[in-house]
């Protein structure tokens, strides 16, 4: 399948590159993450990075040349792959318009059927926003050929976004982009209760509100120029909040025999896995700052104290009340304390202080056989861990196939704040606190 | 303060204003001997005498023809239609002579001349006795209108129309002539062309005038159960029109629903809804609803008139539509 090279946002106010050089020519073998060429931005000189393999079948802006941000200037694809259609397609590189973009998944998605499946290049590259955890620097620029619109249903009708007019002005007054915005009305419609949920849930444009909490712990950290893009794309990208998922799969078996003597011992409290959880998440947090942070907009706040939001469903929604000091509490007195929490939630009788301020959010569907599955960002909070069920599931250990109680953790995480390095080393931390489990009694 | 209801406020308008200026003089069919038909002028004979309560024959056009004439020459009428679906016989001279005279006078004349009674559906009184009279008047420029909903400003309105030098339609309602409510006593004047927020909302604006705006409460009421904050703005005066009052609580709550007792066509809401989406068009969020007597002649039958005319539960729909609610 064939990858077209597009011109990218360089920097985060390019409008259009030039090319400095190429430095693959055509017919050289490319891979995922290959330099291509060296484009001149408004800022400074960039590399661009190839997002597909296969073989650098065309070239169509020269060394010197410029065009602007979006436009096709190569095509990658396999060595016996027909990318005449694409390249006459782009022949008027520096005139066709970024929007059409939009047009692209069809020719990608046909290309295939076009060609013998033993003759299939390899796949292009992964979706940018889920980057592999492995610690290697994330690339500034995410711009591939898949269309970025995940807003576009207002925008179906011959290119004309819906929206009233108070959500227009609304969103001007913010800066937000309307098309950052999913319309709940008539026909996608954008409204006003969709501007305001932009706006709560913090874009990039307009910050979540965040408070100051007196008397708390945490550094501000101004973002740097690359936080800055990697923020701004992601958002143009994925809507205000940028997630990505990371999964492990924790071995409980500890935990489960520490649990079960913990409640032997007839203490007057008894420990659920969620607690366990909770002071298991809170100690990683502890060592890894980076995740227990807010979105500032233009920084981010790391919290020095742990206050954990635990997802609690009540009759009409759900509500997140707080476990304050998390990292510092002996479990029995967290596991108290979310049962007198969490009945209050239900009979709606918390007060503010008790379900705002938290630093980062667990949610748990454990209890209803939930396996695995995602939590959505509770803004500005970097990231939410979504906890499945304790199971015995067939594992390969040493060799060999044992049955072991096991639980599947996915953390979203806010890539604005977090990169997937960071949510992996945190995730890699849980995970060996859980295993090890003695450290939540202390 | 005191309670009295619709019908004594715009008495004691009435009494207040021909005891102020000797000048103002009540005309109409049975407004003297019987007290008026729906005794607004109740007492008025014995107290100002016949030469200022002045019975007429059955003959409207003949009748507001001697009023315009009367204001011509310096004097203040009080022009009685016993209801204003007998009014049309009068329309050429509320529309060619009252409205026109200071306009082709060049100002030379003035017409300070009233004409009042109940506009509107009662109750089964079938297509000739039931109409919602507005737009033929307040067509024509050169008329103010203004149509009370409350008892106080029954009085507050009467007494400035009568004190005004332009040709003022006041539209009372048979309905609202039983109602009560607190009148400030003496000098009680209400400005034409200041609307008047009757309750205050945040989430939609319902616009209204006269009876409607008892409907338009009654579906706030509603609406507040369902945690939707409806702004009640009573508009008093359609001509002059407060749109500062309009485009300043549409501003607030970005969405408007208007109910009127007219029918649709070229109804008082198609100037409304105008108004809003040319000069409120970046405040709006959904495009304004109206909720009108239906377009047809209104039914003699119970049910039917009920049908056809606007109520709560349709005011209601209309403010959760324009909520995205429904």
């Amino acid at each position: 399948m064939a990858t077209k090279v597009h011109m990218e946002a360089l920097s985060p106010t390019m409008e259009e590159g030039q090319v400095v050089k190429w430095l693959k020519a055509e017919g050289d073998e490319i891979a995922a993450g290959d330099l291509l060429a060296e484009i001149e931005t408004d800022k400074a000189t960039m590399e661009l990075v190839a997002r597909g393999d296969g073989v650098l079948r065309a070239i169509l802006l020269g060394e010197g040349r410029t065009a602007p941000v979006g436009d096709v200037i190569a095509v990658i694809a396999a060595a016996d792959e027909d990318v005449s259609e694409l390249v006459a397609a782009a022949a008027p590189a520096s005139t066709a318009s970024p929007a059409a973009e939009v047009e692209e998944e069809p020719a990608r998605t046909a290309a295939p059927t076009a060609t013998p499946p033993s003759h299939a290049a390899p796949a292009t590259t992964p979706p940018p926003t889920t980057p592999p955890p492995t610690p290697q620097p994330t690339p500034p620029v995410v711009r591939t050929d898949t269309p970025a619109a995940p807003a576009a249903e207002a925008r179906k009708d011959g290119g004309r976004l819906r929206a009233s007019p108070v959500a227009r002005r609304l969103a001007r007054e913010a800066g937000l982009r309307l098309e950052a915005v999913v319309g709940s009305g008539p026909r996608g419609r954008i409204v006003k209760r969709d501007i305001e949920a932009a706006l709560a849930a913090g874009t990039a444009t307009a910050p979540a509100p965040m408070p100051d909490v007196p008397g708390e712990d945490f550094v501000d950290v101004p973002l740097t120029q690359i936080r800055k893009t990697i923020a701004r794309r992601l958002v143009e990208s994925l809507g205000p909040v940028p997630h990505f998922f990371l999964t492990a799969d924790a071995d409980m078996a500890r935990a489960t025999e520490l649990r079960q003597q913990f409640n032997e011992l007839e203490l007057g409290a008894r420990i659920s896995f969620n607690d366990i959880v909770i002071k298991a998440t809170a100690l990683a947090l502890a060592r890894h700052p980076e995740c227990n942070a807010w979105w500032g907009g233009d920084h981010v706040r790391r919290h020095n104290r742990v206050h954990i939001g635990v997802a609690v469903a009540i009759d009409d929604g759900l509500i997140t009340p707080v476990v304050r000091d998390a990292h510092a509490r002996p479990v029995a007195e967290i596991s108290n304390e979310v049962k007198e929490l969490a009945s209050l939630a239900r009979a709606k009788r918390l007060t503010p202080d008790q379900y705002t301020g938290s630093t980062f959010s667990i949610s748990n569907l454990g209890m209803f056989g939930i396996e695995q599955f995602t939590g959505v960002i509770n803004p500005p909070e970097a990231g939410i861990l979504a906890v499945g069920a304790v199971e015995e599931r067939p594992v390969a250990l040493d060799g060999r196939v044992v049955v072991r109680p096991r639980m599947r953790m996915t953390m979203s995480c806010d890539h604005r704040i977090i990169d997937g390095a960071q949510g992996a080393r945190f995730l890699a931390t849980l995970k060996d606190v859980l295993e090890k489990p003695l450290s939540v009694l202390l | 303060m005191a309670v009295m209801t619709y019908r004594d406020a715009l008495n004691e308008a009435l009494a207040e204003e021909m005891e102020r200026d000797d000048s103002v003089f009540l005309m109409g069919e049975e407004v003297a001997e019987y007290d008026g038909a729906y005794k607004v002028s109740r007492g008025l004979l014995d107290r100002f005498g016949d030469a200022r309560v002045v019975d007429t024959p059955i003959s409207e056009l003949g009748f507001a023809g001697l009023g315009v004439g009367a204001a011509m020459a310096g004097l203040r009428p009080v022009i009685e239609f016993m209801t204003f679906n007998f009014a049309f016989l009068a329309l050429d001279q509320v529309i060619n002579n009252a409205a026109k005279t200071h306009y082709m006078t060049n100002g030379q004349l003035h017409v300070p001349i009233v004409f009042r009674g109940p506009n509107g559906a009662a109750l089964q009184l079938a297509a000739q006795h039931s109409q919602a009279c507005e737009t033929y008047f307040v067509h024509a420029p050169g008329v103010k209108l203004v149509n009370p909903a409350t008892p106080a400003d029954a009085k507050g309105l009467l007494k400035a129309a009568i004190r005004d030098d332009d040709p003022v339609v006041v539209m009372e309602s048979e309905l609202l002539y039983n109602a009560r409510g607190d009148v400030p006593e003496g000098e009680h004047v209400v400005p034409l062309g200041v609307a008047d927020v009757k309750a205050e909302g945040t989430d939609v604006t319902i616009i209204s005038h006269g009876q409607m705006v008892h409907v338009a409460l009654q579906a706030a009421r509603t609406l507040e159960k369902e945690d939707i904050s409806a702004e009640v703005l009573d508009l008093r005066s359609l001509r002059p029109l407060d749109m500062e009052a309009i485009l300043g609580s549409v501003h607030k709550t970005n969405r408007a629903v208007y109910v009127e007792e007219c029918w649709p066509f070229t109804g008082i809401g198609a100037q409304i809804v105008a108004l809003i989406q040319d000069e409120g068009f970046d405040d709006l969020d959904a495009p304004v609803q109206r909720i009108t007597q239906a377009d047809v002649p209104m039914p003699y039958a119970r049910n039917l008139e009920k049908q056809s005319k606007p109520d709560a539960a349709r005011v209601v729909d209309a403010c959760r539509k324009v909520l995205y609610r429904n």
